[in-house]
């Protein structure tokens, strides 16, 4: 039974890990929280039924499965990208000199926005994801672990273990220095405007690929699933120490946990009240995190 | 009592740099007083210390027999220590008689009741803060831009409103941070002059400078930092022809 | 030349904004969005160019001014017997909007700190009201200050902890408050009745006469809401007010003139809160039922909306703000749909152009030296 609630947190929680890591390295860089971030992997889970319900109906899906599910991530992917590019260069790049809480207000804006278009253009009702991946199970130490559940943890761990290479690779170097300090790195000949750009691309393209996972695991998805996701994924980003990408993992994971458990063994009914519990606490016990670095501020 | 300002082994660090070693110091009441040093000698995080805003790590601060390196920033100034940032912080929205009527603060009170229903005490003693802000503002020479936002000033006219704004906390002690950083020389003058007015209010004052020629003639008294040390401290002729303040001070200004 | 730079630029703005909506819409949907954006920037560009405001316009305000509140006053006492219970009751929700967008100015708009879970206080206005009325009786006047006092105190309560916390943060604690706390109503079934709510909560009495007409609603509101305007300007005008502002405008210059910082950050929650019980309970007792589905996120960013609309620390903005969200989208009915969408925009578009809102002033445009 516990171990079966691990299975569980472990699947919800890596989902939350690679939402968490677009709110993560936005913060890094900008100090803003992207508060329409979820808005975008809400975009995912519906571009992953319409891709996919698309390629059903012209029998991709029948000829190969895995091509049709591929395909539908690619184009997740590149849309979800597009999004997050436009939604930076609309709505917080003409803010980046304005007061601190501006670009905070624009956020919540855009995630108004994203979630009524979706509710105008897609129905205000539950979409059903056009395929049910069968109910075939490991068992493994007393616990079932799905095929779906094996692949979404797999997934994240790639993903996870991409961006961490991705970091030592030239263009992570920039970002990490333009996290650091925007001025040095503009000095040094490091285009900010472009690295700030790559920062939500990746971070859109994540949540894309955590849309569609979520849409095939649940079956079921609604324009409100942005919202919910989205503050449990900043909560696993706060856990972890906001600005730290091991940190947002690590939160990630720890959320998913705590909340299958409670759900389980405490009560379900306030299973969405958990992560805010969790985050409220953290941030009057410790408001930089497990990982994160304490900054003090300059007079 | 002589001296109204002690500072006992005051050490403070930021993340393993010690940005103050064990300064040790004495001031006397009604004097002007000068820290010196080069930029990043630590004089802006000693003035924090004094002020509340920032906790030494070690070390104690007297002010008037109390001890306030514990204290929060509007205990301090409760006590009676006023100072000016070097970076001007200013409420910018609010207009220059506005900024100075909200240091009345703590030296005009009145309950949020008496406020809402405009009573006999909230009239009068409105009144006195209206009066005494345009004192304030008229001390230092903004009396034509009482109703101008503060944003709005000159960078001179701005350091100026600081310490119309630190004066009507109603302190003993005023710290200045570099109250002339950005100035021409007339304007350096004028300030200059305004200081030794205030002291002639018999308030006692420090000064932050990292030119030490200009306060050379106006300090009675000199503390030299560097590196968050202090290297010297005493009359303006003492530390002029003191080797180690030559050496780490106007040697480097020599080298530039 | 100019002109043809604007006509690529358009295109292409046009084209990506296409193939953004293509997933979602068809390309018969992208197709339509390609033509109205393409069409739509020139259009509005040439509009833009032609568009100069009178240049009497000010002087005419300005002039205009003296005679504004009264003629407010008496256009909002004649109001019962002019205008039907349809208007009445916009207009009565427009009140309650007003008092919460006031509470929520003082928090946000004085002292500067962002609370996204107003709505939160107002629930527990309103359920205050709804528990002591339907369960012990209790009637609308005595429980007048209890409302207002308890949400005082829980505004208090939200801000000790939180207010360790820089702006942003502090943010989503009250956010995290607000949702938590419309947990709790929807699945404490025993004390809340879950979402099925409260009803049949009594209108208030005066006299012996019943308020619940809509009539004499409308007044008690109006009554309530000008002594929120009266009190709140006498506070904003005092050593509290001046307070606030000082530390909304440099925190640490604040404090370095001997504010308490922390502790009138507690005043600013607890004063605003106040309101925001007040509304609560004038909602409880006009609808005389109360669900948790009236106090979501959403009515948060609603309030908020107003408060930034108006113009931050503004009190006629925010009464302005109130007064457009609320009968915006009773004038544009077949757009309801849109509404919130538009919201969203229009919170984009605000920080973009007009960050200090509609009747804020606008610093940055007027600062210059004046010496010199």
């Amino acid at each position: 039974m516990l171990f079966q609630q691990v299975i569980n947190g472990l699947t919800l929680g890596s989902v939350y890990a690679i939402i968490a890591l677009g709110y993560t390295m936005v913060y890094g860089i900008l100090e803003l929280i992207n508060f329409a971030h979820g808005e975008i992997y809400m975009l995912g889970a519906y571009l992953g039924i319409i891709f996919l319900g698309i390629f059903t109906t012209m029998g991709l899906t029948a000829y190969s499965l895995p091509l049709a599910v591929f395909l539908t991530v690619v184009l997740a992917i590149f849309f979800c990208s597009a999004y997050g590019f436009t939604m930076e260069k609309v709505a917080y790049k003409p803010l980046r000199n304005a007061p601190r809480l501006s670009p905070l207000i624009s956020a919540i804006g855009v995630s108004i926005f994203l979630q009524n278009y979706v509710m105008i253009t897609q129905g205000a009702t539950d979409r059903v994801f056009p395929y049910r991946f069968g109910e075939k199970h490991l068992h493994f130490m007393n616990a079932e672990v799905t095929w779906l559940q094996g692949s979404i943890i797999a997934v994240s761990a790639i993903l996870m273990i991409s961006l961490h290479m991705f970091q030592k690779t030239r263009m992570g170097k920039a970002m990490r220095a333009t996290a650091q300090d925007k001025t040095m790195a503009a000095l040094v000949g490091i285009n900010v405007d472009s690295i700030i750009s790559l920062t939500f691309v990746i971070g859109a393209g994540l949540a894309a690929v955590a849309g569609v996972m979520v849409a095939s695991y649940y079956g079921l998805v609604n324009h409100f699933i942005g919202y919910v996701a989205g503050i449990k994924a900043f909560t696993a980003a706060v856990l972890g120490g906001i600005g730290s990408i091991p940190g947002a993992m690590l939160g990630g994971i720890i959320l998913g946990l705590i909340e299958s458990t409670g759900a389980a063994y405490i009560s379900s009914e306030y299973k969405d009240a958990y992560a805010f519990v969790i985050l409220i606490i953290i941030l009057l016990i410790k408001p930089s995190g497990i990982l994160g670095r304490h900054t003090e501020e300059k007079v | 009592m002589v001296h109204i300002l002690e500072a006992r082994d005051v050490s403070k660090h930021f993340g393993g740099i010690g940005a103050l070693e064990d300064v040790s110091f004495k001031i006397r009441k009604g004097a002007i007083i000068s820290i010196i040093g080069p930029n990043g000698a630590g004089k802006t995080t000693l003035f924090n210390c004094l002020t509340g805003i920032a906790r030494p790590d070690r070390g104690a601060i007297y002010f008037m027999e109390n001890e306030i390196s514990k204290l929060p920033a509007h205990r301090v100034t409760e006590l009676g220590i006023a100072r000016t940032f070097q970076n001007i912080r200013l409420f910018p929205e609010m207009t220059v008689i506005e900024n100075v009527m909200v240091a009345q603060h703590l030296r005009v009170r009145y309950g949020l009741l008496s406020a809402i229903a405009h009573n006999r005490t909230f009239r009068k003693k409105e009144k006195d803060i209206i009066e005494k802000a345009f004192e304030y503002v008229g001390f230092v020479g903004l009396e034509n831009f009482a109703r101008t936002p503060a944003c709005n000033l000159s960078y001179g006219s701005q350091r100026r409103l600081e310490i119309a704004r630190a004066l009507a906390t109603e302190p003993g002690l005023l710290l200045l941070d570099e109250p002339t950083a950005g100035m021409n020389a007339i304007e350096t003058m004028e300030v200059m002059d305004l200081i030794a007015q205030i002291r002639e209010l018999g308030k006692t004052i420090v000064l932050i400078e990292h030119d030490m020629k200009l306060v050379m003639g106006i300090s009675e008294w000199i503390i030299v930092l560097d590196h968050g040390v202090k290297i010297a401290e005493g009359t303006a002729e003492e530390v002029r022809n003191d080797p180690l303040v030559i050496d780490a001070y106007l040697g480097k200004e020599a080298v530039q | 030349m100019r002109n043809k730079r604007l006509l690529v630029r358009s295109l292409i703005i046009a084209s990506w904004a296409a193939i953004l909506f293509l997933p979602f819409k068809g390309i018969r949907g992208a197709a339509e969005l390609f033509l109205v954006i393409a069409a739509g920037i020139p259009v509005f560009h040439f509009l833009q160019r032609g568009m100069v405001l009178p240049k009497h316009f000010r002087s005419v305000v300005s002039f205009l001014r003296p005679f504004f509140i009264p003629v407010f006053l008496i256009a909002a006492l004649a109001v019962p017997f002019l205008a039907g219970d349809y208007y009445l009751d916009v207009l009565i929700m427009c009140g309650i909007y007003i008092l919460l967008a006031l509470g929520l100015n003082v928090i946000v708009g004085f002292a500067g700190l962002l609370n996204l879970g107003f709505a939160a206080f107002y629930a527990i206005g309103a359920y205050i009201y709804g528990l002591l009325n339907t369960k012990l009786g209790i009637g609308f006047w005595p429980c007048l200050p209890v409302s207002a006092a308890g949400t005082a105190c829980a505004g208090l309560l939200v801000a000790v902890p939180a207010l360790r916390l820089r702006g942003d943060y502090l943010a989503i604690v009250t956010l995290g408050f607000g949702e938590i706390l419309r947990l709790v109503l929807n699945n404490w079934d025993s004390v809340t009745n879950g979402p099925n709510g409260i009803s049949g909560i009594a209108p208030p009495q005066l006299a012996g006469i019943s308020l619940g007409n809509l009539k004499y609603f409308y007044y008690l509101v109006l009554a309530i809401v000008l002594l929120s305007v009266f009190v709140i300007r006498r506070v904003e005008r005092s050593r509290t007010g001046r307070a606030w502002i000082a530390l909304r405008e440099n925190e640490i210059a604040a404090s370095s003139i001997g504010i308490n910082v922390t502790r009138y950050k507690l005043y600013a929650f607890a004063f605003g809160s106040f309101w925001a019980g007040i509304a609560g309970i004038l909602f409880a007792a006009k609808m005389r039922f109360i669900s948790p589905e009236s106090f979501t996120f959403a009515e948060s960013v609603l309030i908020l909306s107003m408060v930034i609309l108006g113009g931050t620390g503004n009190i006629y903005g925010a009464i302005a703000g109130a007064f457009l969200l609320v009968l915006l989208p009773e004038v544009l009915r077949e757009v309801q749909l849109y509404r919130m969408l538009i919201l969203g925009i229009g919170l984009v578009l605000l920080m973009i152009f007009k960050p200090e809102g509609l009747l804020g002033k606008n610093l940055r445009k007027i600062r210059q030296p004046v010496e010199d």
